[in-house]
């Protein structure tokens, strides 16, 4: 008799439990659900800010604003053609840079350096990462500025700067800073992240693809041109992609030697501007609604074009992973 | 036969065999020489760094806060100010991250949703830290009508969120199944199973996580300059601005004045060397969670 009613008891207290269980397992997967949401309203919720702060700018200067190349805070007449061509040119001059030579370190690592010196050297690039970019910014401004000035580009201003032509790009006197420097340095400061990216999808090749074209007989580069590449071909582009998103919305390393000048020049050693820089520069300054919202319609610009390469980066790196799962 | 053959083939093989070296051995010293270039200037980088920085750290640097133009003094306020919003960002970040990386490896998985959140935690993960700096502007700055070191730290948890959501949900797919099985066959609830199995086993990569977040934004100033701003005095207000090591280095570099300058090489060395330690502290850990396995 008791022990029915034990077992009765027991019965309704193991479903009382299972009934919590239940409830707790809820809450947790709710809780972790939320959070995973709160990630998207982040996003949501810098678009949303970067929109409603640009509006006053946008309703004032319209689309003209874009296309517009005036900066003046004294008539409050703002337009944001010279910081979207700095930040473009910067960009490319860093790309210019910054792709051939990490293809090249990355290629020195996989394919030609003694395997004890492989792991080192790939971590010392992935440490060379993780320094902030305003290192690259003093950097920049005490020692590669001066450097530039008093070398490459009286240099440069000799020998290409004498082509009729593309002379233009060099013209000008060399005041150290400017779009070049920028974009060297960007150039760089972009080197880590392209190398180790690169580094890795060309490791994803598998050692059988790469052993049969060695047995075939082919030559470093050929295995390296011909298999190893097409194989990583949209890893590579990602990597790049990724790395051209540093380089379009990165400010501490640009600001100190870009010079913050908003106008275009023909040549990239003058003093230019790029987005972020002169958003860093003369955000805290800013007097008046239109030109602090000026400046974050700079932003928004920013993100609409660090989106879009972003998320075509991500987009080639998965369809690589897929791949590779496959 | 055999002759013949070789004598036919072997002559335009030799040629294109030659001329085959010579391509491969052009290519591969252009990429020996793209990689000593680039390294280069990479250690360039460092050793000015250790050059200028070296001189510039002594005691006072630690012990003072930051002087006037001219004057001397050392970096203690902004040194206090960066380790109170790292450690803010990092105590408001990690749960978020955490809990978001549980829910794209656990429950997520696969579903559109889990996609969409990867998709975008990747995008933010590499968006300019400037416009998460003019988002908490916006959301915080504006309403509170003042900078602060509020906003700096919400800032940068804005920044710790998708690192750490990233290395959870990696860190996590890789608990072997048969560990989680295990414990629902002991009948646990999925929430038990979760946080004393499967973050257990995943705690090194985790940690490594969490670590890899607070490299990143130790060195992070684009955010700061208009959330938390800068601060010449010793300030503990978080509802005020403050000083912080990589505004005051920015500021100092700028100036014209050689102490400010000093003070900036001692900055950006004391930040560099701790993100590096921290790297290295994260590396290490992850190695170790592997050489367990």
């Amino acid at each position: 008799m008791t022990e029915i009613a034990l077992a009765l008891t027991d019965q309704a207290s193991t479903a009382r439990r299972a009934r919590n269980q239940r409830l707790q397992d809820a809450v947790f997967r709710n809780a972790t659900l939320a959070f995973a949401l709160l990630v998207l309203l982040i996003l949501g919720g810098v678009t949303v800010s970067l929109i409603d702060g640009a509006l006053p700018a946008l309703r004032t200067f319209g689309f003209g604003f874009v296309t517009a190349e005036v900066w003046n805070p004294v008539s409050e007449n703002f337009g944001a053609l010279a910081p979207i061509y700095g930040t473009l040119v910067t960009s490319i001059i860093a790309m210019a840079v910054g792709i051939p030579v990490s293809f090249g370190i990355a290629l020195f690592i996989t394919e030609m350096c003694p395997a004890w010196l492989k792991r080192p050297l790939g971590v010392a690039i992935e440490l060379l990462a993780g320094i902030p970019s305003i290192i690259y910014g003093i950097w920049g401004l005490f020692v590669f500025a001066p450097f530039m000035q008093s070398t490459i580009q009286p240099f440069l201003i000799a020998t290409l700067g004498q082509i009729p032509g593309i002379g233009n790009l060099f013209m000008g006197p060399p005041y150290g800073i400017g779009v070049l420097t920028a974009g060297l340095i960007l150039g760089i400061m972009v080197l880590p992240f392209i190398t180790s990216i690169t580094r890795d999808v060309f490791e994803t090749v598998p050692p059988m693809v790469r052993e049969s074209a060695y047995g075939l007989g082919a030559t470093t580069w050929e295995v390296v041109w011909n298999v190893v590449l097409p194989y990583t071909r949209t890893g590579v582009v990602g990597g790049v992609m990724l790395g051209l998103g540093r380089a379009l919305g990165e400010t501490m390393a640009v600001t100190f030697v870009i010079g913050n000048a908003h106008r275009i020049s023909s040549s990239i050693m003058a003093p230019g501007t790029t987005i972020s820089a002169s958003i860093a520069n003369e955000f805290t300054e800013a007097v008046g609604d239109v030109y602090t919202s000026s400046l974050v319609a700079l932003g928004l610009i920013l993100f609409v074009i660090t989106f879009a390469v972003l998320s075509i980066a991500k987009l080639m790196l998965l369809r690589l992973q897929r791949k590779a799962g496959v | 036969m055999s002759i013949s053959n070789s004598a036919t083939l072997s002559m335009p093989v030799g040629g294109l065999y030659h001329r085959r070296r010579i391509v491969n051995k052009v290519a591969l010293s252009l990429a020996l020489g793209a990689a000593g270039f680039g390294l280069f200037w990479l250690v360039a980088i460092l050793w000015t760094l250790l050059y200028n920085g070296l001189s510039a750290i002594n005691l006072p640097l630690f012990t003072e806060n930051t002087p006037p133009p001219g004057g001397e003094g050392g970096l203690l306020n902004a040194i206090f100010g960066s380790v109170i919003m790292t450690t803010v960002a990092t105590l408001v970040g990690t749960p978020i991250g955490i809990m978001a990386g549980t829910y794209l490896a656990e429950f997520g998985r696969n579903g559109k949703l889990a996609e969409v959140v990867r998709f975008i935690n990747d995008v933010l993960l590499s968006a300019p830290s400037i416009m998460i700096g003019l988002f908490v502007y916006e959301l915080m700055v504006v309403r509170m009508g003042h900078f602060s070191a509020w906003a700096g730290a919400i800032a940068l948890a804005v920044i710790v969120i998708p690192v750490v959501v990233r290395t959870t949900e990696d860190m996590l797919k890789l608990v072997p199944n048969s560990l989680r099985e295990a414990a629902a066959a002991l009948g646990a609830p999925q929430w038990k199973m979760i946080t004393m199995v499967a973050y257990r086993a995943a705690r090194n990569g985790m940690i490594t996580g969490v670590l890899l977040a607070i490299a990143r934004i130790s060195g992070e100033t684009a955010p700061l300059l208009f959330t938390a701003l800068n601060n010449q005095f010793w300030s503990a207000d978080m509802n005020a601005p403050m000083a912080n090591l990589p505004v005051v280095i920015f500021q100092y570099a700028m100036s014209p004045y050689e102490d400010w300058r000093q003070l900036a090489w001692g900055g950006a060395l004391l930040i560099t060397v701790t993100i590096l330690l921290l790297n290295i502290g994260a590396r290490l850990l992850a190695g170790l969670g592997t050489t367990r396995k």
